[in-house]
């Protein structure tokens, strides 16, 4: 065996890249239990990966073929059930898992510098996984599928003067067609997870180069012992591959009950006009994004213009991409950040949950207003941190990391 | 190998000229990627525009044409028709077709190019059934309104402009779609005046 790992060790560095990145990973001791949602955001993905790959295997990408292939693949082939509700359920874990995450960058301040590329990377990947979402919700060809895609690429027609070209363009049709589908399915099953797993190398290289924040904000590799190691760092083997098994038991019994129990998830998951195949002379009654774009749509919809609507929306996105720049204050844990900024990021936490319900439910004249106020307080978040962030009064960051 | 200094100058000049011959053919080879993303000439040739002579259509008659799959009607609205139209305002949810539903040739009180030749996409704005015309019995319908278009399926009501009234379920007027008269008897639908 020793022979064996000697002989490859000369001719690929599997050795050192092991002990780099897991066996001699310097991790700091402090995680809580929000450091959990990163590893299972690589879970979900291999998840997405394998089931995704079984569920190509049965489905037909054409306007024709592809909502009677899915009631194929639920009632047809073997465990067919099983692998579709894995993959939409896990569609659903992957942003609740996602959007944990996000959030504990956001409380810990893992976005500051040295972090900002590492934070970027994320911000990708995010990206590239609403698109990823949004093609793949088209391809069961269900009236949802079929009206949500609708909406969304007539987004692009409010663009000036190329929008009604673009559209044409994203659709290969003059509607929403087997055209539109089948360039989906290309981009869903290949292009994209290409691009997404490329971006998930980039933000593990990344994070492995300025190793991880901790809910401390305390730099760790600045209190290194005589050996070089940093005295509040454990090796990520075994400490936190064991911890991070206690989260995935913890993330599989919720994932296990919502698997099998509501696969639908109450209408959220899987939207009940999908389970009718698309038909392009019936318009659902009410259209709306699946949960996780909600807050988006919600932003979408309370501008009273179209243009505008789709310009807000995308930067609702876009302002995430600078917040390392917008944060100018040097304390990165809100456990050492002034009650302004508990209170901001608790109000932005709030506004963004509010406008995920308003995004789902049907526009009302009150709830418009309401949408219109916390995308006001959405935006706010960013703007008050900007201002406040400069001068901001903040509590003494102790030297080492606390337990 | 030579020893002779290096020329970073020239150095320079092939670098950039490499790079530059290297960017125009990756842009090139972009082209066929890019354009394949078009409608194929089978998609081009289901939704092509649709000629349509109206010469021997009588007052009060309506035909149905299909364009990219849709019924779109040519209705001959009579004087008395048109007269009616702006009596109702106050009955309709869009008297003044302010939703674009409509091209901007379009957007007046007759919803037409013509006030004679009415043209509109006969699919209802609610779920998408056809609604039938009515020219004299739309008075069951709508009190003291002659003439009409009803959806069967829903009960959405729409005057001879296809501006729907109030207290149905169809949301919208009905959708005009993009046309032009080539001359005085014939009707291009699906084309805009002056469009390829």
């Amino acid at each position: 065996m020793k022979s064996l790992i000697d002989w490859i060790d000369a001719r690929i560095p599997m050795t050192a890249t092991y002990n780099r990145h897991v066996g001699q990973y310097a991790t700091p001791k402090n995680f809580n239990f929000w450091y959990f949602f990163g590893s299972l955001a690589l879970l979900v993905l291999v998840n997405q990966l394998l089931t995704g790959i079984w569920l190509t295997m049965n489905y037909v990408p054409t306007a024709e073929g592809a909502f009677a292939s899915i009631e194929y693949i639920m009632r047809d082939v073997e465990y067919g059930w099983l692998l579709r509700y894995m993959h939409s359920t896990g569609a659903s874990a992957f942003f609740v898992v996602i959007y944990l995450h996000m959030f504990r960058g956001v409380i810990y301040g893992s976005y500051q510098k040295p972090r900002e590329l590492l934070w970027l990377f994320g911000m990708l990947i995010f990206l590239v996984l609403m698109a990823e979402a949004f093609m793949g919700y088209l391809l069961p060809w269900g009236q949802m599928s079929y009206w949500g895609a609708q909406v969304i690429i007539s987004l692009f027609g409010a663009i000036p003067v190329i929008g009604d070209d673009l559209t044409l363009w994203i659709r290969g049709d003059y509607v929403v067609s087997g055209a539109t589908l089948n360039r989906f399915f290309a981009l869903h099953v290949i292009a994209l997870p290409l691009v997404l797993v490329v971006l998930v190398f980039l933000h593990l290289i990344a994070l492995h180069e300025v190793g991880s924040n901790n809910p401390d904000g305390v730099e760790i590799k600045q209190n290194k012992d005589e050996n070089g190691w940093p005295v509040d760092g454990i090796p990520f083997h075994p400490y936190y591959t064991v911890k991070d098994i206690v989260g995935v038991a913890g993330f599989l019994i919720v994932f296990c009950y919502v698997l099998f129990f509501m696969p639908e998830g109450g209408g959220y998951f899987l939207e009940k006009p999908n389970f009718e195949a698309a038909n392009p002379m019936k318009t659902p009654e009410h259209i709306a994004p699946v949960w996780y774009f909600t807050p988006f749509y919600a932003i979408l919809r309370a501008i009273p213009d179209k243009l505008g609507g789709v310009i807000m929306m995308g930067l609702a996105i876009i302002v995430l991409f600078v917040l390392p720049w917008l944060d100018r204050c040097n304390v990165k844990s809100v456990r050492y950040r002034s009650l302004t900024h508990k209170l901001n990021i608790a109000q932005f936490a709030v506004s963004f949950i509010v406008l995920g319900y308003l995004g789902a439910v049907p526009a009302t004249p009150e709830l418009t207003i309401a949408a219109r106020i916390f995308t006001v307080t959405y935006f706010g978040f960013f703007l008050f941190l900007w201002i406040y962030s400069k001068n901001e009064k903040t509590k003494p960051v102790p030297e080492r990391v606390t337990n | 190998m030579s020893n002779a200094p290096v020329d970073t100058g020239r150095r320079r000049f092939l670098t950039a000229a490499t790079a530059v011959i290297g960017g125009a053919g990756a842009v090139a080879v972009a082209v066929p990627f890019v354009k394949s993303w078009n409608p194929s000439a089978k998609a081009k040739a289901a939704g092509a525009p649709v000629e349509v002579n109206i010469s021997k259509l009588e007052p009060g008659q309506l035909i149905r044409v299909e364009w990219r799959g849709k019924p779109v009607w040519i209705v001959r609205r009579t004087d008395a028709v048109l007269a009616e139209l702006p009596k109702i305002d106050a009955d309709l949810r869009d008297p003044n077709s302010l939703e674009p539903q409509q091209p901007s040739y379009a957007q007046n009180p007759e919803r037409s190019i013509k006030p004679e030749y009415f043209i509109a996409v006969g699919i209802c704005t609610h779920l998408g059934c056809s609604p039938t015309y009515l020219p004299d019995s739309f008075g069951e319908q709508v009190e003291g309104v002659n003439s009409g278009f009803f959806c069967p399926c829903h009960g959405s009501k729409f005057d001879m402009a296809g501006r729907v009234f109030q207290g149905v379920p169809a949301p919208l007027n009905l959708v005009i779609p993009p046309h032009h008269y080539v001359d005085d008897n014939n009707v291009m639908i699906g084309l805009e005046q002056g469009e390829a």
